[in-house]
């Protein structure tokens, strides 16, 4: 199945036409070198048979008596299938001498000599080189050397060369078709888990080979980005849930609010009095709506910019401070001892707003059914990290809902009848996310006790 | 007070000029950014009103321009934006105040009104005073009457503001921002507590109060009931 849609593919691949232009590359380099080789040995061997040649032909020249004499020589020499050969002809072109047949005709009309092909008595055919030698009395006299055999090696050696390049071609594209192969494989099973997340399903992982090589790198990669995509679908899934369900509640009050004014005649003051429980209605929406906004931005991670430097142990004291006559009037002993530092890098509004959030979260759950009012707000700094933690009395979080109630618009039924937004939580948990921080729900034995955990930025601390 | 505002939505900006009437301020419109800046240039306005979102050239760049011309007009930046990121950009690009919509008119308006007054050149101001009450901003006492009284330093910084902006409202939201410096609003309105302390140190005790909530809108320190 999927090899068959892989294989019209194959020589298409990146793969494979790396393969093949390697391979190309290396013929022709190798293709240079062995013309360059052959030539260079055939001139040698060449060189050889025209020097020895040479030398025959200053000895027969040096000591040329008359004809009959140098008949008589040439006819001594030759040999029938010796390598070395003559032909020596009166004026009349007759064969005087030699164990050549004839005068080759390659050779006839040149001064210089040169290659020929000539026939032995057994009617073989093989190569010579000749030149010519000049004799008185009109006499003619080539001399040669038979260099078949050499011939027949470079033949041969040309042959091994020739298939060689040929299997070696083989292998090359055999092995860039095979790489290319196992590419696709791989690739496909990628392209394979793309469509179906393409299609609805974002549970799915692309396999890993567990070797550990590049592909296995991306694919972790890839892997960690669907995680994150899935996660983001997930939250914005279940907060397009909660906004329908959690805001439709609000809108109908507004709406309801403004039809009792309008029913109710009770004139220009009942319909002041109307308009402005509108208006304050209106208010909160759109508080949910900023707190809805921040979170979501918050979430795409784009707040880098505006991070400063300062002391959060001044900024939660700070915090505390502000709720400190909020919480006596609530009869809530509100009670913070938090020392200076340690000095952290983060956006400071958006980390007051999460500390206040858990503030006025204690405040707001801190009391149920407890006798023990008090909040008590602390800085803890921890070297790496700093922990700024809000812990009160009240009924607390049982260990199965605090995960749950991190999320946006999660209020546990028992605590539904305080106003809030139900953000208030998720607002700090993806503050924390943020300032790569987290956030911590602990049993206080009773109550709750929410961590804020930031990171400390040692590295910048100069400043 | 002569506002010019410069925003492209209608209904928006009808119902400002509207308002400002009716708060006994005049207004003009400008509906895109190439006509707001050569209005604001002519130099006739109080206070700038400026719309981040406008046709032809936005509203940054408008305030941009202004202060590169040098002109020191104060704006007020009004935008759909509203995170701590794009309030740093508005105040960055030359503007005074940053208001997120949708607001409420009584939040612009006590806003305005603080920057118009902030246009007049009393900044090294070292002593407020608002009938008895007196502010010493450089030895950082408070009397009242010739008494002394304590305050903490956060109640100092509170009275301080109220009394730089006498006469006119500021609101809950301006007070976090300038005496806290939250630029966020918190679910509780922890802001009451805080004046209503104030008040019982400043006022008690004495028959005329100075420090007034104005309903609807926020506080204002005034001398007698004007």
């Amino acid at each position: 199945m999927a090899l068959a849609d892989v294989t019209p593919r194959l020589f298409g691949t990146t793969a494979f036409r790396l393969a093949a232009i390697t391979v190309a590359a290396f013929l022709a380099a190798a293709a240079v070198i062995v013309v360059v080789l052959l030539s260079q040995v055939n001139g040698v061997l060449t060189e050889q048979v025209i020097a020895a040649l040479d030398a025959e032909k200053a000895e027969l020249q040096s000591h040329a008596g008359d004809a009959a004499s140098l008949t008589e020589t040439i006819k001594n020499r030759s040999r029938p299938e010796g390598p070395a050969l003559y032909f020596l002809s009166g004026a009349d072109g007759r064969k005087l001498a030699g164990n050549l047949n004839r005068l080759p005709p390659e050779i006839a009309g040149s001064a210089s000599g040169g290659t020929f092909h000539y026939e032995t008595a057994l009617a073989k055919e093989r190569l010579g080189v000749a030149i010519p030698v000049n004799v008185k009395d009109g006499l003619s006299l080539v001399i040669g050397r038979d260099i078949e055999d050499q011939r027949l090696i470079a033949d041969r050696i040309r042959r091994g060369v020739l298939f060689g390049f040929g299997l070696l071609s083989l292998i090359a594209l055999a092995g860039g078709a095979l790489a290319s192969r196992m590419l696709l494989a791989r690739l496909e099973t990628i392209n394979q888990t793309s469509r179906s997340i393409m299609a609805g399903d974002l549970s799915r992982r692309i396999p890993l080979q567990g070797s550990g090589d590049e592909f296995d790198d991306l694919s972790t990669q890839l892997n960690a980005m669907i995680e994150r995509i899935e996660l983001l679908m997930n939250s914005l899934r279940e907060v397009s849930d909660n906004i329908a369900h959690d805001l439709k509640t609000p809108l109908n009050r507004l709406r309801n609010r403004a039809e009792a004014a309008l029913l109710e005649s009770k004139g220009a003051d009942g319909y002041r009095e109307g308009l402005e429980r509108t208006i304050d209605e209106a208010d909160d929406l759109i508080k949910t709506f900023n707190a809805l906004l921040l979170i979501a931005r918050l979430e795409a991670g784009a707040f880098d910019a505006s991070k400063e430097q300062f002391d959060i142990g001044t900024m939660v004291r700070d915090a505390a401070e502000l709720y400190e006559p909020v919480a006596e009037e609530a009869g809530v002993a509100l009670t913070s001892s938090i020392a200076d530092g340690p000095s952290i890098v983060a956006n400071r509004q958006l980390v007051s707003q999460a500390v206040i959030n858990l503030i006025e979260n204690a405040l707001k759950y801190g009391r149920n059914g407890s006798a023990d009012g008090s909040i008590a707000v602390a800085v803890a700094n921890g070297g790496t990290n700093v922990e700024i933690s809000v812990a009160d009395h009240g009924p607390g979080i049982a260990p199965a809902d605090r995960e749950r109630v991190l999320k946006r618009f999660v209020r546990l039924e028992e605590s539904r009848t305080p106003p809030g937004t139900g953000l208030g939580l998720s607002l700090v948990a993806a503050v924390a996310r943020l300032h790569n921080g987290h956030v911590l729900l602990e049993d206080n034995a009773p109550g709750l006790r929410a961590i804020l955990v930031l990171p400390v930025h040692k590295e910048r601390r100069t400043v | 007070m002569r506002v010019l505002v410069i925003e492209d939505d209608r209904e928006t900006a009808g119902f400002l000029q509207k308002a400002l009437k009716e708060s006994g301020h005049a207004a003009d419109l400008a509906a895109d950014g190439e006509t707001g800046l050569a209005m604001a240039k002519e130099d006739i306005y109080d206070v700038l009103i400026v719309d981040r979102m406008l046709p032809k050239l936005d509203g940054l760049t408008v305030v941009k321009t202004l202060r590169t011309d040098g002109q020191r007009t104060p704006v007020l930046i009004l935008s759909a934006l509203g995170e701590v990121d794009d309030r740093v950009k508005g105040l960055r690009a030359g503007g005074d105040d940053y208001l997120t919509k949708p607001y409420a008119y009584s939040e612009l308006l006590a806003r305005i009104e603080a920057l118009s007054r902030r246009a007049v050149p009393e900044e090294q101001e070292t002593r407020y005073a608002v009938a008895d009450l007196v502010l010493d901003r450089l030895s950082h006492r408070v009397s009242r009457n010739g008494e002394n009284i304590i305050l903490q330093p956060r109640e100092y910084r509170l009275l301080e503001y109220l009394m730089k902006n006498a006469g006119q409202v500021v609101t809950r939201t301006m007070l976090l921002e300038h005496v806290w410096d939250y630029h966020f609003d918190p679910q509780t309105n922890v802001i009451d507590v805080h004046v209503s302390r104030l008040r019982s140190k400043i006022d008690k005790g004495f028959e005329k109060p100075l420090l007034h909530t104005v309903r609807g809108a926020g506080y204002m320190i005034r001398d007698g009931a004007g």
